[in-house]
């Protein structure tokens, strides 16, 4: 069995904000465990020279050209905004820095 | 933390070795954004240039700017760079208004360009080899404004704005490996690191490479080992310094701030500082911690780069001659002294000068007309100089103060006109009816009758007191209104003193 705990899992819907009872906690922690389980199996048989595979579609240098296309008009740009002073959104004021 | 809580520069040096990272991020000036059709575009009207993918709403599918790739691998190629044969993007997750996906698309375990180097010149001659890790592409977050408070920054803002139009335009970042070995020299690194970067991206066209429009921005790691030791010490990383004169400043000042706290005992928090331009000091941002844990992973809404090596080599033909080289290069060619060749350097008027030469000046004339009279009139008018006139404006007005037909005086109302868009310099000579009058008819006229308007100064000429003469070559330059050659005026004047009754 794998080593996922309830503490993980809670920590984790922290880093991603999302907010889980202690039932949802104590569900994910065993699902999470499987899958860890599940890919234990699947590395067993992967060698070394294996790579491991983010995209499993074989293509690549899929682009675009560099040609301006409208954009949303400042109204629906701001439509779903909950909260706007004049152009811009207006967001609390959050103690941290970047 | 007070001035006193420093310590002396030369005692935290012989206490610690300083030891040094940049990461510095440039921001391209493609057309459109790094995922998206949006513009790229300084200074337009607040949340004009977003649409669903730049914004994160449901549905918005990223897809990748071909333009910007190439100008990454540029960018790469000259800092010496390898170019991944797999490159992807991945997902760097963090919530905090300023990107409304709640992560930013950058890239992780596979960055486009990794192992370069640079070699920067300081003043002294001394040359230092700077090794690059890597650079990666990525996206730029929007622009907060924090509001209200008593100093309008975060600290006690009350609530903050946010335009998304920067939001999604695409960033290099380059990140060097650690630079040990730098000692006394560590401010000026740090200042010449970045001023070479910003150089080569000029260079290339790849950014506009402005530090005061935030296209080049730079972070800078500084930790201490003492003397001795060969334990590295615990480093601070200072945020938002974007100007060349604050890399230099910023990085001095946290050697001084964390010798002073090591040498009492004290021991330093690994931590973002801010950096402060109007106190020159740096303050305490949030320490790391469990909020750090980005959780990176790859991008599954974009597909893996492998940028083949027929285009690498193809773009590696596309660099142009490495900046420090052209300067070497220019130096020579014009014959400037030092001083004269940092002047034009530092005004950042090397392209101004080299095109006003090729399109015929003498070189020490369009040094001499850049750094000085347009340089003060572009400051007083609050833009850059080679955006009043052009170079070949500029040698067209030059020209006609060789051949005699302007002094520098008149040039200087000529450039005016020039500047106010009357027209080419030879068209402002005309309108305004400046040029020097060459005809001694005029003059002789202007001469005799300052002459004997000063009866007592015509007497002591002829005595063979000619230094008497500037008080009627005044007489007569002010007649003229300026446009006459003193020279020759001086040459009449003392002829015209023997001659008339």
């Amino acid at each position: 069995m794998s080593e996922i705990t309830a503490e993980q899992v809670a920590h984790l819907a922290y880093l991603a904000r999302i907010d889980l009872s202690p039932l949802e906690i104590t569900d994910l922690t065993h699902d999470l465990g499987q899958i860890v389980d599940s890919i234990a199996k699947v590395s067993e048989v992967a060698t070394a020279d294996t790579p491991a595979t983010s995209h499993p579609m074989p293509l690549t240098n899929v682009f675009r050209d560099d040609i301006v296309v409208p954009s949303l008009t400042v109204e629906q740009a701001l439509s779903g905004a909950p909260d706007r002073a004049g152009d811009k959104f207006r967001v609390p004021a959050i103690l941290d820095e970047e | 933390m007070t001035r006193s809580e420093l310590m002396d520069y030369d005692k935290a040096l012989e206490l610690f070795e300083p030891v040094l990272g940049f990461e510095v991020h440039v921001e391209l000036n493609t057309k459109t954004k790094m995922f998206c059709g949006c513009a790229n575009e300084f200074g337009s009207g607040a949340n004009t240039n977003t649409c669903p993918t730049c914004l994160g709403l449901p549905g918005g599918l990223p897809q990748v700017n071909k333009k910007a790739i190439e100008s990454s691998i540029r960018l790469g190629l000259a800092l010496g760079c390898e170019i991944a044969e797999h490159s992807r993007f991945a997902r760097k997750n963090y919530f905090y208004p300023d990107t409304a996906k709640n992560f930013q698309t950058s890239q992780y375990d596979d960055p486009i360009c990794h192992d370069g180097s640079i070699t920067i010149e300081l003043e002294s001659g001394r040359l230092v080899t700077v090794e690059i890790e890597r650079a990666h592409m990525e996206d730029d977050a929007g622009k907060l404004t924090h509001m209200g408070g008593a100093t309008g920054r975060i600290q006690g803002a009350d609530y903050s704005l946010v335009d998304y139009n920067r939001g999604g335009v695409p960033l290099v970042e380059i990140v060097t490996q650690m630079i040990e070995g730098a000692e006394h020299d560590a401010p000026e690194i740090g200042r010449t690191y970045v001023a070479a970067i910003r150089e080569i991206a000029k260079a290339l066209g790849v950014s506009n490479a402005r530090m005061e429009e935030g296209n080049v921005r730079c972070d800078a790691n500084v930790s201490l080992r003492p003397r001795g030791s060969n334990v590295l010490g615990t480093r601070t990383e200072t945020k938002n310094v974007n100007s060349l004169r604050s890399v230099e400043r910023a990085v001095r000042y946290e050697i001084q701030r964390q010798a002073a706290v090591l040498h009492a005992g004290g021991t330093i928090t690994q931590e973002t500082r801010h950096w402060h331009e109007d106190t020159g000091r740096t303050s305490a941002g949030r320490p790391k911690s469990d909020a750090d844990d980005y959780r990176y992973f790859p991008e599954p809404d974009l597909l893996p780069m492998a940028p083949s090596r027929d285009w690498v080599e193809e773009l590696r033909l596309t660099l142009p001659e490495p900046p420090a080289a052209r300067r070497k290069r220019l130096q020579a060619s014009w014959g400037f002294v030092n001083l004269e060749f940092q002047d034009v350097v530092n005004s950042d008027l090397l392209d101004a000068v080299e095109a006003t030469v090729a399109a015929g000046a003498s070189a020490q004339a369009a040094r001499k007309w850049w750094t000085g009279e347009i340089a003060r009139l572009a400051n007083v008018a609050g833009v850059a100089a080679d955006s009043l006139v052009t170079p070949v404006q500029l040698a067209a007005l030059i020209e006609l103060v060789e051949a005699g037909t302007l002094t520098d005086r008149l040039a200087r109302q000529v450039l005016e006109g020039v500047i106010a868009g009357e027209g080419t310099p030879v068209e402002v000579v005309e309108s305004r009816g400046l040029a020097v009058i060459s005809d001694d008819g005029p003059l002789i006229a202007a001469i005799d009758a300052a002459l004997l308007d000063q009866p007592d100064v015509l007497a002591k000429i002829r005595d063979g007191k000619v230094q008497a003469a500037g008080a009627v070559i005044g007489a007569v330059m002010k007649a003229m209104r300026g446009q006459a050659d003193a020279a020759r005026v001086r040459e009449l004047v003392l002829e015209r003193a023997q001659a008339i009754e």
